[in-house]
């Protein structure tokens, strides 16, 4: 079969979906505006979509459209399905010529990728989004949801997200809100801040952060910074959190001392660190994760009680 | 002025720069540059821990790191008699470099299977040590490439060839482990930040014995000024003192290397400073560029913890402004004259 041209498939889908009211409302001219202020008016929602990065490829595999992905970026790897689709490279090192082959009707891809202006330049669509914070994701689920003609799955999605997060909010342990976090993104130290996703996430879990907002989103700290915060719990990839003791001066710390840390094996860290549609999976996580300390500081608290004499 | 009296004004301002340099560093934190603040902390009640532990060590590391690069960057531009030569130049750069992606790469594929603990040790150990031994098998490639230190040409093409061979071997390395590429980044940035009192006894052990020997094989650097027909018509068995040279050049950079990554400009800069306000021979320019090259990163190191507080910069960044802008104001003079 010779490839479809996006308009002809278009047309097929109205023709032969006729019947099916939603068919046509999908093939409706969409109108949408990224991140960068561009707007995109398309004949019809594309059918061929290449994703430049993991959180779009997960968003728009939550919206349904996973079948309609064509190609996706080297990190995407959720769902397990999208393995069986061509790797395009990443953000800086995309491979043109492979893109350009699958002739996408539509890319999508992250602010700040450079390699995307080739793309632009050479006529291809390219749809940019930024991700910091919770407001940047809803607003791209409800950008992709417009893109891909069902406008009002945004909208659903994310109440699943908040649904989510409220349940993982509810089961923090009433002793552990308000502690404050230190949530470090990698060994630089870079944190995730009140204004990162991570940081609005906690902030919503009841949680305290100690990188004050005005400091954005992923500060690279002073490693002082933190020893001076004294953290009351530390959060991070477990690879990093057992080398913590290591560092100069980190071992005063009694988050440290007293191993009140949460550290994540790579996968559900690669979850916490996506600001996709498995937000409220993350925090899951970080709950699951409180309520063990939760346990742990109450065992301790009773043991200590019992063990201590009556005055 | 004479050149003696270039060479102690040198000194002085070097002194000068240290020690206002280390004060400075001793009171910039997290809060930024501020001697009120430095105060409060020396009667506080963590001044052991965030002074003793953490500020003066990484000030203090800064120094050292900046005296290993700028000593290594002098023997370096000496060696190969070319104002353009950086320690970075034979291979160190890309070796360490590689051998610090294969660590991140091993750490992240071998994390299902072996300990946590031991991947913890292999990243801690592991990264000094890697880079360590990264930065001295890139210069040994490089020799053997050369066949030996003879002609410095070949020297310096080897090099560039082993730079370019081993770095894309790491490119490749973090396409296929992307984990380790967040590593990578912060190794080439170069970064102070956790440096402890270890490490600065690893350099000073290193660095001592690199300074004597280099007031020692000074002699034979002068020699080579004259040309390598004339080193050798003076009894200079060049091939060793080469061997010697390239040896000690690398050890020094590989050093500094392990503990702060790769910061730029500095082992570049430092000699030419030296050169410029107070010429020599090499015996006082070898451990000028030590002074000078302390002096400089001393003083971005405070620069990238003071400019954006409680941020920091990378200080690596820092010292490629600071010497880039240095070297333009420098070409923009000389094309001027």
């Amino acid at each position: 079969m010779r490839a479809l041209t996006p308009l002809t498939l278009a047309r097929l889908c109205c023709a032969s979906m006729a019947l099916v009211a939603a068919g046509c409302i999908g093939a409706a001219e969409v109108l949408v505006r990224d991140d960068r202020g561009t707007e995109h008016r398309i004949a019809a929602p594309p059918q061929r979509i290449v994703s430049m990065l993991p959180s779009l490829t997960e968003l728009v595999w939550v919206l349904g459209a996973g079948p309609r992905l064509v190609g996706v970026d080297r990190y995407s790897n959720w769902p397990a399905d999208v393995a069986r689709l061509p790797r395009l490279g990443g953000m800086d090192d995309a491979q043109i010529e492979a893109i350009a082959a699958l002739k996408p009707d539509v890319i999508l891809a992250s602010t700040s990728s450079r390699a995307m202006d080739r793309m632009e330049a050479l006529g291809f669509r390219v749809v940019r989004f930024k991700s910091d914070g919770h407001a940047d994701v809803r607003r791209t689920l409800d950008t992709l949801a417009r893109l891909l003609g069902q406008p009002e799955d945004g909208a659903r999605v994310w109440a699943r997200l908040e649904r989510e997060m409220d349940q993982a909010a509810a089961r923090v342990p009433i002793g552990l809100r308000g502690q404050r976090v230190y949530f470090e993104i990698g060994g630089g130290p870079y944190a995730a801040g009140t204004t990162s996703f991570i940081g609005e996430t906690l902030t919503r879990l009841g949680m305290a952060n100690i990188v004050p907002a005005e400091l954005g989103p992923f500060p690279k700290l002073n490693p002082e910074f933190v020893v001076r915060a004294r953290p009351d719990l530390i959060m991070g990839g477990q690879r990093e959190q057992v080398a913590l003791a290591q560092r100069p001066g980190w071992n005063s710390l009694a988050a440290v001392r007293q191993q009140r840390v949460c550290g994540f094996d790579p996968a559900p860290y690669e979850v916490l660190i996506r600001p996709g549609p498995r937000l409220g999976e993350a925090a899951a996580l970080l709950a699951d994760c409180l309520v063990r300390l939760g346990a742990g500081q109450s065992a301790a608290r009773a043991g200590a009680s019992a063990a201590s004499p009556t005055p | 002025m004479s050149d003696a009296g270039r060479r102690t004004r040198l000194v002085g301002v070097m002194a000068t720069v240290i020690a206002l340099g280390l004060l400075a560093g001793l009171a910039t934190g997290a809060g930024g540059f501020s001697p009120l603040g430095f105060w409060a902390d020396v009667q506080g009640r963590d001044a052991g821990l965030i002074l003793g532990q953490i500020r003066a060590p990484r000030t203090l590391g800064a120094l050292m790191v900046g005296a290993l690069l700028g000593l290594s960057g002098a023997i370096a531009q000496g060696l190969f008699r070319n104002p353009l030569a950086d320690p970075f130049l034979l291979g160190s750069a890309a070796g360490s470099g590689l051998g610090v992606v294969l660590v991140l790469a091993g750490a992240s594929i071998g994390g299902a299977s072996i300990s946590l603990a031991t991947v913890a040790w292999m990243e801690r150990v592991g990264l000094v040590a890697a880079a360590f031994f990264g930065a001295l098998a890139g210069v040994a490639m490089t020799l053997t490439l050369a066949r030996g230190a003879v002609h410095t040409l070949r020297l310096l093409l080897a090099g560039v060839v082993v730079g370019v061979l081993l770095g894309a071997l790491s490119d490749l390395v973090t396409i296929a482990s992307p984990d380790a590429l967040r590593g990578k980044q912060a190794f080439m940035l170069g970064s102070t930040s956790f440096m402890g009192w270890d490490a600065l006894a690893l350099m000073g052990a290193g660095l001592v014995p690199l300074l004597v020997l280099a007031w020692r094989l000074a002699r034979a650097l002068d020699a080579l000024t004259l040309g390598e027909d004339s080193a050798m018509s003076l009894g200079l068995d060049l091939a060793r003192v080469r061997l010697a040279l390239v040896a000690m050049l690398s050890l020094g950079t590989a050093l500094a290397v392990s503990q702060a990554g790769l910061v730029a400009f500095v082992g570049l800069v430092a000699p030419h400073l030296v050169r410029r306000h107070a010429p020599g021979r090499h015996g006082w320019l070898l451990l000028a560029s030590a002074g000078m090259g302390a002096a400089l990163l001393l003083v971005a190191d405070v620069i990238s913890r003071a400019l954006i507080a409680p941020q920091e910069l990378p200080v690596g960044v820092v010292t490629a402004v600071l010497g880039g802008v240095y070297l333009f104001w420098l070409l923009k003079q000389r094309t001027a004259r």
